[in-house]
């Protein structure tokens, strides 16, 4: 595990969301809240609709307004709100501070200017370097992420790289000014196995040498085995749980986590009938009353159709948004 | 000895490659599928795993007659699949039916869900007489786990999971002997995903059915098959059972896929041995001489350059198309 700094670099407190549609308004962040310290990988687990993407841009500024409204909450980087920076501010700290890399590497970049353009153009609006200047930086940045012969594949467009040195490509642009936090969402899940393997390499490496915090969005839970320090499991826009990988994985505090472990396909399961979570998730249009997953779970009681579970501790680190999570914990024991 | 439902021989598709606006050129040919053999044995799964642009969908296509083999053969119960035309090849196509990978587009947007399910009768109309379609579109969506009475609503009323249900409910229709699953389950959310392919398995069990099953997902294809071939860049590089491939895997391919996997325990972080392959996938337009591997394969000498390695039984006895083949065990 890599050595967590102290330093607290981003806390995102009881973050609302709602998307104003024609079919009504969809809750799609319902108080999110989580922090990510200097060199911690913070992984953020969850289904599609879960709001995992939403927070992640809301964090970055590039929510979509309409339909998306910031209702309530803080995120606070380094001690400074962003939801009440200015337009300008927020501006500075984009890329310089915080950076983001997006899942499709192909329609992130732009297909009529050349990878090595778009990776100097932030170098020269921001930094004022040369043309020149920011060539040979440009090309310092792909030979970083490991583009082979650099100095030529600066002037390709994107459709002439593969999946893998898009994403690669994509990496060196989110730290040409240096942040100190990357938010990577779902960065590998368009490639291919022994690619992927290379890219979390990657991005492992670069964030050891930097001492940067990521988050890492993925539903992938075997690549967050491999590279996250803390997890945070996302459901209906809500943060179910959120705990120390080894934890979670040994001993889930929430029915949720538990049963999308369960649903993996395992080895000494083989040819059995795989665990299932029933029905689906909520429409975010109409999230049922009490704790939003009681429908699907195998534990639901009375309590949890009436009352909303609060994210309470669950001893060092640990939080749960369960009614029964200790009893949880300790049936995976 | 009990017979294979298919059996594939030499199979290959090349796509050509032509430049020129008025008089076009063919200026080299996209070898998607190159010399693919196996056999599909009654009731049993096979799968067929491998990275983008290696040619399992092609050979999906190929085998569904949806694109005509450059050359190669199969055989479906001692019939040449090749060969069949008119009104012999509409009834074997009702032997074997496709799931797509994608459930957004894979099902027509203006039409029911009963049509959708429906269409295929409207073509063999002997299988079910008119007046009998309307129960047998309820039966066949009830098989697959949804509510008959939703046989009127559009697919956009349905989530991703269930309308890969009705996919599966429209290559059920006809009563075929072999479904090819094109990566069924590949854009479903986890929780989904295991629904789905606890359906494929109790389906199998009910209907007998034999599966091709492709996947780039290597957990999910060791769960459902009982036999596994690896491609890379148009050839089987190593085939057999689920234990010999995840087991004792021989081809380096093989090996350095399955150490790519993630596993799921934080436990093991750090522990395992992971084979780091350098570089992409080369371009099927012009693959390397000899072994297709050779140029990202760790044990690549002279002759993987020279000679082709054939697909053959070498270590333990299973087939394997590797001049250095090893048994290597990768997984934890």
């Amino acid at each position: 595990m890599s050595t967590v700094d102290d330093e607290l670099l981003l806390e995102v407190d009881d973050l609302h969301v709602e998307f104003r549609t024609s079919d009504g308004v969809a809750n799609v962040l319902n108080g999110v809240g989580y922090s990510v310290h200097a060199g911690e990988t913070l992984a953020v687990l969850g289904e599609s609709g879960s709001g995992k993407s939403v927070t992640a841009q809301t964090i970055m500024g590039i929510l979509d307004t309409p339909p998306g409204v910031v209702t309530g909450g803080a995120i606070r980087y380094r001690g400074e709100d962003l939801l009440t920076a200015s337009p300008v501010r927020r501006r500075e700290l984009r890329g310089s501070e915080i950076a983001m890399i997006f899942q499709d590497a192909l329609s992130a970049l732009n297909p009529v200017f050349t990878v090595g353009f778009q990776i100097e153009e932030q170098l020269r609006v921001r930094q004022g370097l040369s043309r020149k200047d920011a060539r040979a930086r440009a090309i310092e940045l792909l030979e970083l992420v490991r583009i082979p012969a650099a100095a030529r594949r600066v002037k390709d467009y994107p459709h002439q790289f593969s999946g893998g040195m898009r994403q690669r490509a994509m990496i060196a642009m989110s730290l040409a000014l240096d942040p100190d936090l990357l938010i990577a969402d779902e960065p590998t899940t368009a490639l291919d196995v022994t690619v992927q393997a290379q890219i979390m390499d990657l991005l492992a490496e670069i964030q050891r040498e930097r001492r940067m915090g990521l988050i890492l969005i993925t539903h992938d839970l075997g690549v967050v085995a491999e590279v996250a320090d803390r997890i945070a499991v996302m459901y209906a826009g809500r943060i179910v749980e959120q705990a120390d990988v080894r934890e979670l994985f040994s001993s889930p505090g929430h029915p949720y986590t538990a049963a999308l472990m369960d649903s993996l396909p395992r080895l000494d399961l083989k040819g059995q009938t795989l665990e299932t979570i029933k029905g689906l998730p909520p429409s975010l249009l109409d999230i049922p009353p009490g704790c939003p997953f009681h429908p699907r779970c195998k534990r639901a009681e009375q309590s949890c159709r009436e009352e909303r579970p609060s994210l309470h501790r669950l001893g060092f680190g640990r939080v749960s948004a369960c009614h029964f999570a200790e009893e949880v914990v300790e049936s995976r024991g | 000895m009990v017979e294979p439902i298919l059996s594939v021989r030499e199979l290959v598709k090349h796509f050509p490659v032509r430049q020129g606006v008025l008089f076009k050129r063919t200026i080299g040919q996209v070898k998607a599928v190159d010399g693919v053999s196996f056999d599909l044995m009654p009731g049993e799964t096979l799968g067929v795993v491998g990275e983008s642009g290696c040619g399992k969908s092609t050979l999906a296509q190929v085998l569904m007659r949806l694109e005509e083999p450059t050359s190669g053969a199969a055989t479906f119960e001692d019939r040449d699949l090749f060969k069949l035309r008119g009104a012999e090849l509409r009834r074997m196509r009702r032997e074997i039916q496709i799931v797509l990978q994608d459930p957004y587009t894979s099902l027509n947007p203006r039409m029911t869900v009963g049509d959708i399910v429906g269409e295929p009768f409207e073509i063999h109309s002997d299988v079910a007489p008119k007046g009998s379609r309307v129960t047998k579109v309820q039966e066949l969506l009830e098989v697959v786990g949804l509510n008959p009475e939703h046989a009127n609503r559009y697919p956009h009323q349905f989530s991703g999971g269930q309308r890969q249900r009705i996919g599966i409910a429209r290559a059920l229709a006809l009563r075929p002997k072999v479904i090819i699953c094109d990566e069924p389950v590949s854009a479903l959310d986890v929780s989904i995903q295991a629904q789905v392919m606890n359906l494929l398995g109790e389906l199998q069990g009910e209907f007998g059915l034999s599966y091709v099953f492709i996947a780039h997902d290597l957990g999910v294809v060791r769960h459902l098959s009982n036999r596994v071939a690896v491609m890379y860049l148009g050839k089987i590089v190593e085939i057999g059972t689920e234990d010999e491939i995840y087991e004792r895997p021989s081809h380096p391919y093989t090996q350095a896929l399955l150490s790519a996997v993630p596993v799921a325990d934080p436990a093991v972080r750090g522990q395992r041995q992971v084979i780091r392959l350098e570089g992409d996938v080369p371009s099927p337009l012009d693959p390397p001489s000899g072994c297709r591997f050779r140029t990202r394969c760790w044990k690549a000498a002279d002759i993987c350059a020279t000679e082709t390695p054939a697909l053959e039984p070498r270590t333990d006895g299973h087939l394997s198309a590797c001049h250095f083949a090893e048994v290597r065990s990768v997984v934890p």
